[in-house]
């Protein structure tokens, strides 16, 4: 379990290491905060020619607010940064409400949003959460900066839209609107493990507290986190009660291709989506789960 | 490196047997300033790499090492042929069960491969990574054979794994004790269940590593090797005999060891293979196994089925119980493989009194990881079975689980108690003192059980949750002989230096044994008191640390000679200032004058007595303690679960443990063993599995698919420890500790599942407990509703 020889690059600025990548987009990786990447390396799994080590980067990390309300994390922000950041709490309280599920303390300090969503694991929080939020996702390289929508972004596992010369630079949620309301479930074997099966949800209820649009996403169901429209447009339709959340529940299950891993069967992966969507769903009934106010 | 000087808290302080003195081994590990294999570095080491069989069962054709040897970096590298002038098998340590040494591992495969990890090379590098970048050029050729993955698929023969043993079985045998057909015959009541407990191990978080060095011109030790630890002395003596070697040729020294738990320790291929590589490579040789190695190298345990028959009178009076062991023994047999399922059926009876039991085991080679001890070895297990199954008779009989069990439990004043021969190769068990009604009693009281039991039934399903309670009462053997050693000796100036046979694996010898030496000797400080342990040059012969024998046995010859070297120090003082032996003593460090008022000056200090001897041997003393027989801890667990019924996962509400363990030496390392022991018990019986796939490759390879217990996950962990049951049969009248916070946990938990579930019909009988199983038992139970 010791990583083969790499030549190894520790750039200062974006521009250098675009251009790192660009020139050893066939066979280098880029490295961030290492959480999962220096396993994968150690255990052989990925031999990489080269690494390009984003953490001295100037400019990469933090979060910030945009001006439409929208909140932007650059892509080498710790886990932890967003976890504690109150501007995060202000504009997207999912995705602080979600941080404690995200493996342990000591992995959050280090690993970073950009990392975990370009890693892409179909168990992961944050590409679930990026998806559900309807976020873009920047990919600058030396030609420049192209954006993504989630929904496109995610391919398969560990399987991505960007290109072999791009850097996920930055991820842009839009803003808050006033009558959201969030939900976060999952189910994993031990406290801050990856997900057998996990669900994040976003409801926005009208003035009058009807269901106006919802969000539904599954994650750790199948090859990358999925979000489930016609739960989503049955809720529009019929609004929140016991029994159309249940319906939301079995519409995921139908909608989805579980597999069998090691941790959990597909049937387990079928049921539990159910149970976790159910759950997500009823925790929207909270008022503790709208956002900060203002 | 062994040594490690003791706090000083001051003298007149004794006695401190009884006492919960703070380690003194804490501040180095705390700070960091351990000495682990790793930790050490020898002038011009070099690394190993032992390449292991990708393969679960494959003939071995070519093996080319040109291309490898052509590597920078690359040193040496030897395979089956190059030791096949030393490649003698390594020997069972215990349990010689008849046939199973046909199984006998050499320290490389040879012919086949019969696991995945089976060592088939050495690759000697000026580093590991060097190691592990040329390590694909090593060529061999595998011919791969059907796989052999359970004990069905092993006892049908298809597949042999061994060809000249000609069967894959590797013992049976019957052990039986009382007529078990007039039990049956005689009983109102009989039920049978069919049980499996999975694969899982110990895991030390401290991996395996040695550094072997040897010098041909040297005239002490020619081949010394760090790292050993729990049987240095045995392991010494395998060594010797297969490198062809003088035992006292070869020292094995004892680093600060990171975890055992049974499975490190023991003579494993490396063991011969990494001091092999040094003598051919004529350097240094460091070798320390990754987590992926030691997950598929290190020894696995627990895996086997039982079917277990209980016979009953309408009153619940325990008649019978006949059983069917089929063990899982893995690939090779390992140097202790024979005791988990030895012992499984040994102990099948258990704390109760039984009218008749009969136990048939086999034991069945699978191309897995092979089977060796792990803390409660066959314990586990079997409490599991049984407890299990005395839960399902009293829910039958309508008879609550705490009073079936009362009614059951041997007496008090029916001690000692022989359940009778239920071992092959040990004599009849006599189960010494113990109070198990009383401990059992103790339980019952302290976690409310019958009222819990009452309020959860009461509580129903809430928000998708049920909860249950369950208990499980164990006894369990420690202080296993043969005899342990001890020297004491008094230095120059006047402190102690005590050496030991036992071992240290991280569970505070060096305290412990310093407190009995410090009583054993009238109160020396125990600042004064220095242990070594582990080191084969300090001590002719030793035995090691297993089974519950540090204390027992080691602490209870460290007593013997701590008072034979007093009396020889009182003896000596008497001399030189002819004073009568009887009116002085050693006391509180000094020899004193006795019923001398506190504060009047010694008659002499140990230092100065030092100074007088005329021979070294005054200041010193040998003393063996051999245990006539084995101590028995009783005790018991309870657990209160809550089970989320749409997801399977379990949550433990409440975990309590009571232990007999006769005297109590440190109170608070007692403790620590029983909640330790208790999380990997728990652990174990919803996480760790060791699991592979239908081809015999190990699926469970690191620690993102090993689940082990971490300080989240089960918090609620209480212990109570009683000395109510002092044994007889060493000085100190102590007991095995170190056991009874694991051997519960299956049976408590599989127990208070099914109590929790059992209004859905389920009925666990299979480890382990994990989301994905207890859901699919709830399923099978109640299809499809338990989600609505």
């Amino acid at each position: 379990m010791k990583p083969p020889p790499f030549a190894y690059f520790a750039p200062r600025s974006l521009d250098e290491a675009v251009k790192l990548i660009d020139e050893h987009q066939d066979d280098g990786k880029l490295l961030s905060g290492g959480q999962s990447f220096v396993p994968v390396l150690s255990l052989r799994l990925a031999s990489p020619a080269t690494i390009i080590d984003l953490n001295r980067v100037e400019g990469l990390g933090g979060a910030s607010e945009m001006p439409d309300g929208g909140l932007r994390v650059r892509g080498l922000t710790r886990h932890r940064e967003i976890e504690l950041s109150p501007l995060v709490a202000r504009l997207n309280p999912l995705l602080t409400g979600t941080m404690p599920h995200v493996a342990h303390v000591q992995i959050r300090n280090r690993g970073t949003t950009g990392g975990s969503c370009s890693h892409a694991d179909p168990a992961a929080e944050m590409p679930a959460i990026a998806l559900t939020c309807d976020a873009d996702f920047v990919l600058t390289s030396v030609t420049g900066e192209r954006v993504v929508p989630a929904g496109e972004f995610f391919q398969g596992v560990f399987t991505t839209a960007l290109e072999a010369n791009e850097i996920l630079t930055e991820i842009r949620y839009p803003a808050w609107p006033k009558g959201r309301r969030w939900g976060f479930e999952e189910m994993a074997r031990r406290r801050g493990d990856f997900a057998i099966v996990g669900s994040a949800v976003l409801v926005d209820f009208d003035e009058a507290g009807r269901c106006g649009a919802a969000k539904i996403t599954i994650f750790g169901a199948g090859d990358i986190p999925l979000r489930i429209a016609e739960a989503e447009e049955m809720l529009v339709a019929k609004g929140l009660t016991p029994e159309t959340m249940r319906e939301a529940g079995r519409i995921t299950s139908a909608a989805i291709e579980p597999r069998d891993d090691l941790h959990a069967s597909a049937d387990y992966r079928r049921d539990v989506s159910a149970v976790m969507v159910r759950r997500a769903l009823e925790q929207t009934a909270s008022p503790l789960r709208t956002g900060v106010a203002a | 490196m062994s040594s490690h000087k003791s706090h000083d808290i001051g003298a007149g302080t004794a006695p401190l047997i009884g006492r919960s003195l703070q380690r003194v081994e804490d501040a180095r590990f705390v700070t960091g300033t351990g000495t682990f294999i790793d930790d050490m570095k020898v002038e011009n080491m070099v690394h190993a790499l032992v390449v292991r069989s990708p393969h679960a069962h494959a003939r071995i054709g070519a093996i080319d090492t040109t291309e490898l040897l052509a590597h920078p970096g690359i040193i040496d590298v030897f395979t089956t042929a190059d030791i096949a002038e030393y490649a003698a098998e390594i020997p069972l340590r215990l349990a010689p069960l008849v046939g199973y040494e046909r199984y006998l591992q050499r320290p490389f495969a040879v012919d086949k491969v019969l696991y995945v990890g089976d060592p088939v090379a050495v690759i000697v590098a000026d580093s590991r990574y060097i190691a592990e970048d040329a390590q694909d050029l090593l060529m061999i050729d595998y011919e791969i054979l059907p796989a052999v993955t359970d004990v069905h698929a092993s006892a049908k023969n298809e597949s042999i794994l061994n060809e000249k043993a000609g069967t894959n079985v590797a013992f049976s045998y019957r052990v039986s004790e009382g007529d078990i057909e007039a039990a049956f015959a005689a009983a109102d009541y009989t039920r049978k269940e069919s049980f499996y407990c999975h694969r899982h191990s110990g895991v030390p978080l401290e991996t395996r590593g040695m550094i072997a060095s040897y010098d041909a011109t040297a005239t002490d030790h020619k081949l010394k090797v760090w790292g050993a630890t729990k049987v240095p002395w045995f392991n010494r003596r395998a060594l010797a005999k297969m490198l062809r070697m003088e035992e006292a040729d070869i020292r094995f020294v004892e680093t600060d060891v990171g975890g055992a738990f049974g499975i490190r320790g023991e003579f494993y291929p490396e063991d011969f293979l990494i001091p092999f590589a040094t003598m051919r490579v004529k350097r240094p040789v460091k070798w320390i196994e990754d987590r992926r190695e030691h997950l598929m190298a290190a020894n696995h345990s627990r895996e086997m089925e039982c079917d277990l028959e209980i016979a009953l009178s309408k009153d619940g009076d325990f008649l019978g119980l006949r059983g069917v062991f089929r063990a899982d023994m893995g690939a090779y047999a390992r140097t202790n493989g024979g005791v988990p399922p030895a012992k499984a059926a040994q102990f099948a009876p258990g704390p109760y009194r039984v009218g008749a039991v009969q136990m048939d085991v086999a034991g069945l080679m699978t191309n897995k990881t092979p089977i060796g001890t792990y803390r409660g070895p066959g314990r586990y297990e079997v409490n599991f079975f049984r407890e299990r199954l005395l839960d399902l008779a009293a829910a039958d009989l309508g008879i609550s689980p705490v009073a079936l069990r009362m009614k059951n439990l041997i007496p008090a004043d029916m001690m000692p108690y022989t359940t009778g021969k239920l071992c092959p190769y040990e004599e009849p068990v006599q189960y010494d003192q113990g109070d198990y009604p009383g401990t059992l009693a103790k339980i019952a009281e302290a976690f409310d059980f019958d009222r819990m039991k009452a309020k959860v039934e009461a509580c129903g399903q809430k928000n998708g949750k049920r909860q249950g309670v369950g208990l499980a009462v164990f006894v369990e053997s420690g202080g296993a002989g043969p005899s342990e050693t001890a020297r004491i000796e008094v230095t120059p100036t006047g402190k102690i230096e005590v050496f030991t046979g036992v071992t240290a694996q991280g569970q505070g010898h060096e305290t412990v044994l310093a407190q009995i030496c410090s009583d054993g000797m009238g109160g020396v400080p125990f600042g004064d008191i220095s242990i070594f342990h582990g080191d084969t040059d300090k001590l002719e012969w030793g035995f090691g640390t297993y089974h519950g024998r540090g204390v027992t046995v080691g602490g209870s010859a460290i007593l013997l000679t701590a008072r034979k070297l007093a009396a020889q120090l009182v003896a000596m003082a008497a001399r030189r200032t002819n004073l009568g032996i009887e009116e002085l003593e050693l006391k509180d460090g000094a020899i004193r004058k006795k019923g001398a008022a506190p504060g009047e000056p010694p008659v002499m200090t140990l230092e100065a007595l030092a100074a007088s001897a005329d021979d070294p041997a005054e200041l010193k003393a040998v003393e063996k303690f051999a245990p006539a027989n084995r101590t028995y801890t009783s005790g018991a667990h309870a657990a209160h679960v809550e089970v989320d019924v749409e997801t399977g996962k379990v949550e433990v509400l409440r975990y309590l443990i009571v232990e007999d363990v006769g005297r109590c030496i440190n109170p608070a390392l007692v403790h620590g063993q029983a909640i330790g022991g208790a999380v990997q018990g728990i652990g174990a019986t919803f996480l760790d599995e060791l699991v592979y796939d239908a081809e015999g490759q190990l699926l469970t390879g690191s620690f993102a698919d090993y689940l082990m217990a971490t300080s989240n996950e089960f918090p609620e962990i209480e212990a109570i420890t009683l000395e109510t049951s002092l044994s007889t049969l060493n000085p100190l009248g102590a007991k095995g500790a170190g056991e009874g916070g694991i051997v519960g946990a299956g049976g408590a938990l599989a127990n208070a599942v099914s109590h929790a579930l059992g209004p859905l019909g389920v009925n666990v009988t299979s480890l382990p407990l994990n989301p994905n199983n207890v859901l699919r038992m709830i399923r099978q139970a109640t299809p499809r509703q338990a989600a609505e």
